[in-house]
C-alpha cells in the first residue's frame, strides 16, 4: 500500500509533545522501533521507560504515573494491549478513570504475514467494553496525529489503535479532528457507509464505483468509536434509509455492533456488515488477507447493493 | 498516657482545605500508643466486617502493626488533603485489606470514625475493595490482585522525574505473589533503581485454599526477592518497634528496592480466627463478633 505511515505520525506527534509538556512520559513493551515510540526514547531518555516484554506491569506502572500527575502513553501492538492485560486495563486505568493514553500498533489483519497471534481483530470489542473509555482509530497519517493531539490534551483514558501498513491520506493539512465527531467525507442519499481505519480510503472508493452505477453513497469516518456520535447515526439512518460499516475488526463488538445498536434504537434501517466473520485468519500479504476475508471496496460494494435491496 | 491525643491527631475534622493550610500528620505517636491504636483498629476491623455480613478479616488483622506504623511513624501525610503533592504514598495492593485501610484513614482523619459502619453498603464510600475515585486517602482501586507493585512503581518513577523527595510503601500478600505480574514488577522495580519504594509483605502463610505452601509454594520466598535484585529485610510482623527498625533501614538502601517480608499471623489478635482460612474472606457472626471484642477489650 503506497501511503503515508500512522506510526511515524504517531513517533513524531509524540516528540512534539514531549517538547510542549514535560509531564508526557512514554512506556513501551520492546517494540519501540516498530511503534516509533523510539523518536521520543531518543530525545528523552529520562521520559522514556521501556518495561520489557511485561504488558501488564506496563500498563500499571502507566497508572501509578497517571495517578501522579503525568500523561503517560503507553504502547506496544494492538494484540497486546487490551488482551494481554485486559484485567489491568479494566481495575488499573478504566475503573479508575485514569489519564492514561493506550497507543497501540499493528492492528488489524494488515499486519499480514505475521498471522493469527499477531492479528489484532478483537481489542476493540474489548477495549470498547470498558466504561468510560475514549476510543479512536485515524484513517491517516494527518488523522493520527490530530487524534493523539486530542487525546494529550483531554483528560481521561484513550485508546487509539493503528495498523502498521502505510495509508494514503485521506485528509488534507489543515484537518482539525473533533472527539466524539463523524466526519462526512463524501454526501450521498441512497445509503451511508460508516468506516474506520484503513476502510475509510476503501469506503470512498467503494462510493466512488458506485456512483457510476447511479448509487449515491454517504460515507462517515467513525474515527470517535467510543463515544459514538449517535446524532450522525441517526441523521444517517434517517436520511438515506441503509446503512453499511466497515472495519478491519471481528464483526463482534467492533463498529458494527455500536452502529447497530444506535440504529436499532432510534432509527431502524437495513445493514450490512463488512468485518472478519467469527474466525481466525492465516499469514498472507496484507491485500492478500483482506481480500480473503472479505475487507475490500468491492466486499463494501455488495454490501451496499445488499442494503440497498431490503430499503422500503 | 497520651493516649487521648492519637484522636486528636487527625480528629474528626473533615473540612476540606489547602495544602497550604492542612497540617501534615504528627508522627509523635509512641509504641504503647501505636499498639492501643493496633488493638482499636482490630475491633473496628470486626466490627464493621461483622455488621457488613461479608468482607475479609483475617487478612486484615495480619496487618494491622504493619499499616499502624506507616501511618503514625512513617508515611508523610495530610488527611485534610488527602492528594498533596509531595505525601508519602501507601498502596493497597491486597485490596481485600480494605477494612484495615479504611479503620486506619479514620482513624487518620480522612473520614468520620463513624463511617466505617457503612462499609459495604450501598451508596458508601466504603467500598469492598478499595476504590480510588470516592475514598478520601485511597491511593489506588484495587481488590484485583497482583496489580499494586506495578501501580507504586509508576508512582515513585514519577516522583523521580520531578524530582520529589517521597516515599512510596505498597503492601502485598503473600498468597498475591503467585501472580505473574508481581515478578514483572519485581523485575522492572530493581532494572530501574528504585529505592524510594519499599514493598511490604505480610507473610500470614495462608490463602483463600489453605496454607501457601499447599496451594502454590512460595520458597524460597526471600531468596526470590534477592534474586530479582531487591534487599530483603526479614521481620515480626506484629512487633511495631522491629517494623518501624525495618523501615527505616529500608529508607537507608540506596539503589535497590527493599522488600520487608513481615512474618504475620492471619486473624491476629482474635483466637479462633488466628491461622484459620476460614476467616479469610468470611464475617464474624453476632457471637463471633461479641467473643472478638471480647479478646480485643
Amino acid at each position: 500500500m503506497e501511503g503515508v505511515s500512522v506510526r511515524e505520525a504517531y513517533g513524531k506527534a509524540l516528540l512534539e509533545l514531549g517538547m510542549e509538556n514535560h509531564d508526557v512520559v512514554v512506556l513501551d513493551a520492546d517494540l519501540s522501533r516498530s511503534t516509533m515510540t523510539a523518536f521520543f526514547a531518543r530525545e528523552f531518555p529520562e521520559r522514556f521507560f521501556e518495561c520489557g516484554i511485561a504488558e501488564q506491569n506496563m500498563i500499571g506502572i502507566a497508572a501509578g504515573m497517571a495517578a501522579s500527575g503525568k500523561i503517560p502513553f503507553a504502547s506496544t501492538f494492538a494484540v497486546f494491549i487490551p488482551g494481554r492485560c485486559f484485567d489491568q486495563v479494566r481495575m488499573s486505568i478504566a475503573q479508575p478513570g485514569l489519564n492514561v493514553k493506550l497507543v497501540t500498533t499493528h492492528g488489524g489483519l494488515s499486519v499480514g504475514e505475521d498471522g493469527t497471534s499477531h492479528q489484532s481483530i478483537e481489542d476493540l470489542s474489548l477495549i470498547c467494553s470498558l466504561p468510560g473509555f475514549n476510543v479512536i482509530v485515524p484513517a491517516d497519517a494527518i488523522e493520527t496525529t490530530e487524534a493523539v493531539k486530542a487525546a494529550a490534551a483531554t483528560l481521561g483514558p484513550f485508546y487509539i489503535r493503528l495498523c502498521r501498513p502505510k495509508l494514503p491520506l485521506v485528509y488534507g493539512e489543515d484537518y482539525q479532528f473533533k472527539l466524539g465527531k463523524a466526519v462526512t467525507m463524501k454526501q450521498g442519499g441512497d445509503a451511508t457507509i460508516i468506516a474506520i481505519g484503513l476502510m475509510v480510503r476503501a469506503a470512498l472508493e467503494a462510493a466512488r464505483e458506485l456512483e457510476r452505477e447511479g448509487i449515491y453513497c454517504r460515507v462517515l469516518n467513525m474515527s470517535t468509536l467510543k463515544p459514538i456520535d449517535e446524532a450522525a447515526i441517526v441523521q444517517a439512518a434517517a436520511e438515506t434509509g441503509a446503512i453499511v460499516t466497515a472495519e478491519e475488526h471481528l464483526q463482534h463488538g467492533g463498529l458494527g455492533s455500536l452502529v447497530a445498536q444506535v440504529v436499532a434504537q432510534n432509527k431502524p434501517v437495513p445493514m450490512e456488515f463488512i468485518a472478519i466473520k467469527d474466525t481466525y485468519a492465516k499469514s498472507g500479504k496484507p491485500s492478500e488477507l483482506l481480500e480473503r476475508y472479505g475487507l475490500t471496496e468491492k466486499d463494501i460494494e455488495r454490501g451496499v447493493k445488499s442494503a440497498l435491496k431490503r430499503k422500503r | 498516657m497520651a493516649m487521648k491525643s492519637l484522636p486528636e491527631m487527625g480528629g474528626s475534622k473533615t473540612t476540606s482545605a489547602t495544602s497550604a493550610e492542612a497540617e501534615v500528620f504528627s508522627l509523635s505517636a509512641s509504641v504503647a500508643e501505636m499498639e492501643a491504636m493496633a488493638k482499636k483498629l482490630r475491633r473496628h476491623i470486626v466490627t464493621m466486617v461483622g455488621k457488613a455480613g461479608s468482607g475479609h478479616p483475617g487478612g486484615s488483622l495480619s496487618a494491622v502493626e504493619i499499616v499502624t506504623a506507616l501511618y503514625f511513624k512513617l508515611l508523610h501525610h495530610k488527611p485534610l488533603d488527602p492528594q498533596w503533592p509531595d505525601r508519602d504514598r501507601f498502596i493497597l495492593s491486597k485490596g481485600h485489606a480494605a477494612p484495615l485501610l479504611y479503620a486506619v484513614l479514620a482513624e487518620c482523619g480522612y473520614f468520620p470514625v463513624k463511617e466505617l459502619l457503612t462499609l459495604r453498603q450501598m451508596d458508601s464510600r466504603l467500598q469492598g475493595h478499595t476504590d480510588r475515585t470516592i475514598t478520601p486517602g485511597v491511593e489506588m482501586s484495587s481488590g484485583s490482585l497482583g496489580q499494586g507493585l506495578s501501580f507504586a512503581l509508576g508512582a515513585a518513577l514519577a516522583g523521580r522525574i520531578d524530582g520529589q523527595g517521597y516515599r512510596v510503601y505498597v503492601l502485598l500478600g503473600d498468597g498475591e505473589c503467585n501472580e505473574g505480574q508481581v515478578w514483572e514488577a519485581a523485575m522492572a522495580t530493581s532494572h530501574y533503581n528504585v529505592d524510594s519504594l519499599t514493598a511490604v509483605v505480610d507473610n500470614n502463610g495462608q490463602q483463600i485454599d489453605g496454607w501457601n505452601c499447599d496451594v502454590m509454594g512460595l520458597d524460597p520466598f526471600a531468596g526470590k526477592w534477592q534474586a530479582f535484585g531487591w534487599k530483603v529485610i526479614e521481620v515480626d510482623g506484629h512487633s511495631i518497634p522491629r517494623l518501624i527498625e525495618a523501615f527505616k533501614e529500608a529508607q537507608k538502601v540506596k539503589g535497590q528496592p527493599t522488600v520487608i517480608i513481615a512474618h504475620t499471623v492471619k486473624g491476629k489478635g482474635v483466637s479462633f480466627m488466628e491461622n484459620n482460612p476460614d476467616f479469610h474472606g468470611t464475617a464474624p457472626n453476632n457471637m463471633e463478633l461479641e467473643l472478638a471484642l471480647k479478646e480485643l477489650e
